[in-house]
């Protein structure tokens, strides 16, 4: 019996999940693989017999809360698709600024019509099985991700920095073409797209797991550059974590 | 026959975001009928307060997965616009050229995945893999060439990289704009095939009056820059686009509506078909024609008509963009330095739901001050729902099954984005 698989979304672009559909332009015969039973921007069908859920979206409202528990109740393997599900992604943004300008600054004195609290990964809300990173998340490492579950086995998701897949692709150093760049602290997956199309690492898969400092430090004084600017960058993507990280 | 009619649809399907049909009758009495936006409200425009100008299209292309480009081109033209940029003849080619791209990545998702399978009487699109497969295989063929048209110059279609204000990080070469215009070149059968398939759809008959309003050039279908056209009649420059939105918050909606002379106005590809048709394309002029579209169309359910029209427009055009391409050369140029000069600026574009607006202060330190963005999807929503009020008494004898399927087919063929359309805002600026 082929598993039964869901997507949802909470505040996202749904980029990802269009992602996921871009992907059988390739892998058509995913769908000889996967039953999908929920799929609300693609299908109209709704099934809640689902055992596997790939949820895309950051958590930014309480009452959304209870939609996220249902799901994870119901699905044996939770999977955060992108950034804004792993990582807070670019929503937590707001959660730089206090809530009540940022609710003023957009519905003025109808601030108090809607409803809204700070941006959070669905892993602050409920236990999460597997992550795919990345604004958005990379359709080959999606790819990787199903067969790896599907085969029972735990997502290879690399947890080396950026910098090493984009040696491998020959590209100048950002540093050295008077660029910045958050590749020496972030996790590795993407094949380096952002450097490779001129621009540098803006942090979208996350930090990985004990980030070299040191070796980041010194990369920033040799360039004359701070760690401010670092952290400054950092807020892009990551906003969510530097906060989590400094309570 | 006294109808009492209750309809809630809770979360549209097929549709980019959530939303809710809320419809009830009361003895053949209209007497609630409601598009509710239930999406969580975004703050992007907050969000981009204090951040670096060279964020801004960045950040904003996050708005939304379908029209990352969209967002990222009308994002860089308010900066470039705000800050006194011009762009070179190269920069134009390729912005048009990615532009084009998403437009038809765009409208051969809605038409072909989210709008045909209700003409199929399927769900979704997945059954017609092994009912109609030459059908799914010849739109994915298509989102593929436009997806890798749109990665060619940007390096991916959602969320594009090389973008940038006053032109690009990364150029392509011209053996790869050959290799993809050979690809255009192809896909013309699949234009022509599509059009086929698309004129045998027996759309649905209602039509409304209403005012369409969309971007015009006097050269040009427009996409990228122009005037604010209506066809109440009325011309503005961008700068001046309040005056045409004119948004307002309404309770049952995280997005805000907006209204111009009426209660509320369209935006799309069929405002841009009934302003603009004398510029199409000849061969997407044809399709028109053998689509039985003809200016003004007020049948809101064309609209997807109208963006096959606009598929057909976007492969010619890419084509001729292509060869000035390959006949100039393409030459690496230095980007826009920031000299310490703000300043304030509109971007206007007609993204494939419809005109788009970003409004951007830059203080002199680079940083953005304020922010505004009015999304297409926003404008239509009031039109949404005069169209439901409309629609409804005309269809009530027909039972609730029949009257929820016409308007989850409504919603659908304005092809909302409504995780784009909750973040607005009523900042002045100074």
């Amino acid at each position: 019996m082929k598993p039964k698989v869901a997507f949802f979304d909470f505040t996202s672009c749904e980029g990802c999940q269009l992602t996921v559909v871009d992907s059988l332009q390739t892998h058509l015969d995913l769908l000889n693989a996967v039953e999908i039973v929920n799929f609300r921007e693609a299908m109209s069908e709704r099934g809640e017999d689902y055992a596997v859920a790939f949820v895309e979206g950051s958590i930014t409202r309480a009452s959304d809360e209870a939609r996220l528990k249902k799901i994870r109740e119901q699905a044996s393997v939770l999977v955060a698709l992108g950034a804004c599900a792993h990582i807070g992604g670019i929503n937590a943004i707001k959660n730089l600024a206090p809530l009540d300008d940022v609710r003023r600054y957009v519905y003025g004195d109808k601030a108090d019509w809607y409803e809204t609290y700070a941006a959070r990964p669905i892993s602050a809300v409920v236990p999460v099985d597997a992550f795919i990173p990345g604004c958005p998340i990379d359709r080959e490492e999606f790819i990787r991700v199903v067969k790896a579950l599907l085969l029972g086995k735990k997502p290879p998701i690399p947890d080396y920095p950026m910098c090493v897949e984009c040696k491998l692709k020959e590209n100048i150093c950002m540093f050295d073409k008077g660029g910045f760049c958050l590749g020496p602290i972030t996790r590795a997956g993407c094949g380096a797209i952002c450097p490779s199309y001129g621009d540098g690492c803006e942090g979208c898969r996350g930090l990985i797991p004990n980030p070299n400092q040191d070796a980041m430090k010194d990369v920033l004084k040799e360039h004359g550059l701070t760690v401010e600017q670092v952290m400054s960058r950092m807020t892009m993507f990551g906003a969510y974590q530097l906060q989590e990280n400094k309570t | 026959m006294a109808q009492n009619l209750h309809i809630d649809v809770h979360h549209v399907t097929r549709v980019e975001g959530h939303g809710n049909i809320v419809v009830n009758t009361k003895n053949g009495v209209l007497e609630e009928c409601k598009f509710e936006i239930t999406e969580t409200p975004r703050f992007f425009e907050a969000m981009l307060r204090g951040r670096p100008y060279t964020e801004a299209s960045h950040i904003t292309s996050r708005i939304c997965g379908i029209c990352a480009v969209g967002h990222a081109t009308t994002s860089l033209r308010a900066s470039e616009n705000a800050l006194g940029v011009e762009l070179s003849e190269q920069t134009w080619l390729l912005r048009k050229l990615i532009f084009f791209g998403e437009i038809l990545d765009s409208h051969v998702l809605h038409t072909y995945m989210l709008v045909a399978p209700d003409f199929f009487n399927v769900g979704s699109v997945i059954p017609l893999a092994s009912t109609a497969p030459d059908v799914v295989l010849r739109a994915l063929r298509i989102k593929k060439l436009a997806g890798d048209l749109c990665a060619l110059i940007g390096g991916r279609h959602t969320h594009p990289i090389a973008m940038t204000v006053g032109g690009f990080t990364h150029l392509p070469t011209v053996d790869e704009i050959r290799a993809i215009r050979a690809r255009l070149i192809e896909a013309r059968k699949d234009m022509d095939e599509t059009v086929a398939l698309f004129k045998t759809l027996p759309w649905p008959q209602f039509t409304r009056e209403t005012e369409y309003v969309a971007l015009s050039k006097p050269d040009e279908y427009a996409f990228i820059d122009g005037t604010i056209t209506t066809t109440d009649g009325g011309k503005y420059h961008p700068n001046d686009y309040r005056k045409v939105t004119n948004e307002r918050c309404v309770p049952h909606s995280t997005a805000k509506h907006t209204a111009h002379k009426r209660e509320s106005y369209m935006v799309g590809a069929l405002a841009r078909f009934n302003i603009n048709h004398k510029q199409l394309h000849p061969r997407a002029q044809e399709a028109a024609d053998a689509l039985g579209l003809k200016p003004i169309c007020t049948n809101p359910y064309m609209n997807s008509a109208a963006q096959v029209v606009e598929m057909v427009h976007s492969v010619e055009e890419s084509i001729k963009i292509c060869d000035q391409l390959i006949a100039r050369g393409i030459k690496k140029e230095e980007p826009f330095k920031f000299k310490g000069k703000g300043g304030t600026g509109v971007g206007a574009c007609e993204v494939p739901r419809g005109v788009l607006f970003h409004n951007y202060e830059i203080g002199d330190d680079g940083k953005i001050v304020n922010a505004n963005c009015i999304i297409p999807t926003t404008q239509n929503l009031a039109n949404i729902e005069a169209d439901m009020r409309a629609l409804v008494p005309q269809i009530i004898d027909q039972g609730p099954e029949k009257v929820t399927l016409a308007l989850e087919m409504l919603v659908r063929a304005y092809d909302p984005c409504i995780s784009c359309s909750v973040h607005l805002l009523t900042v002045k600026f100074v």
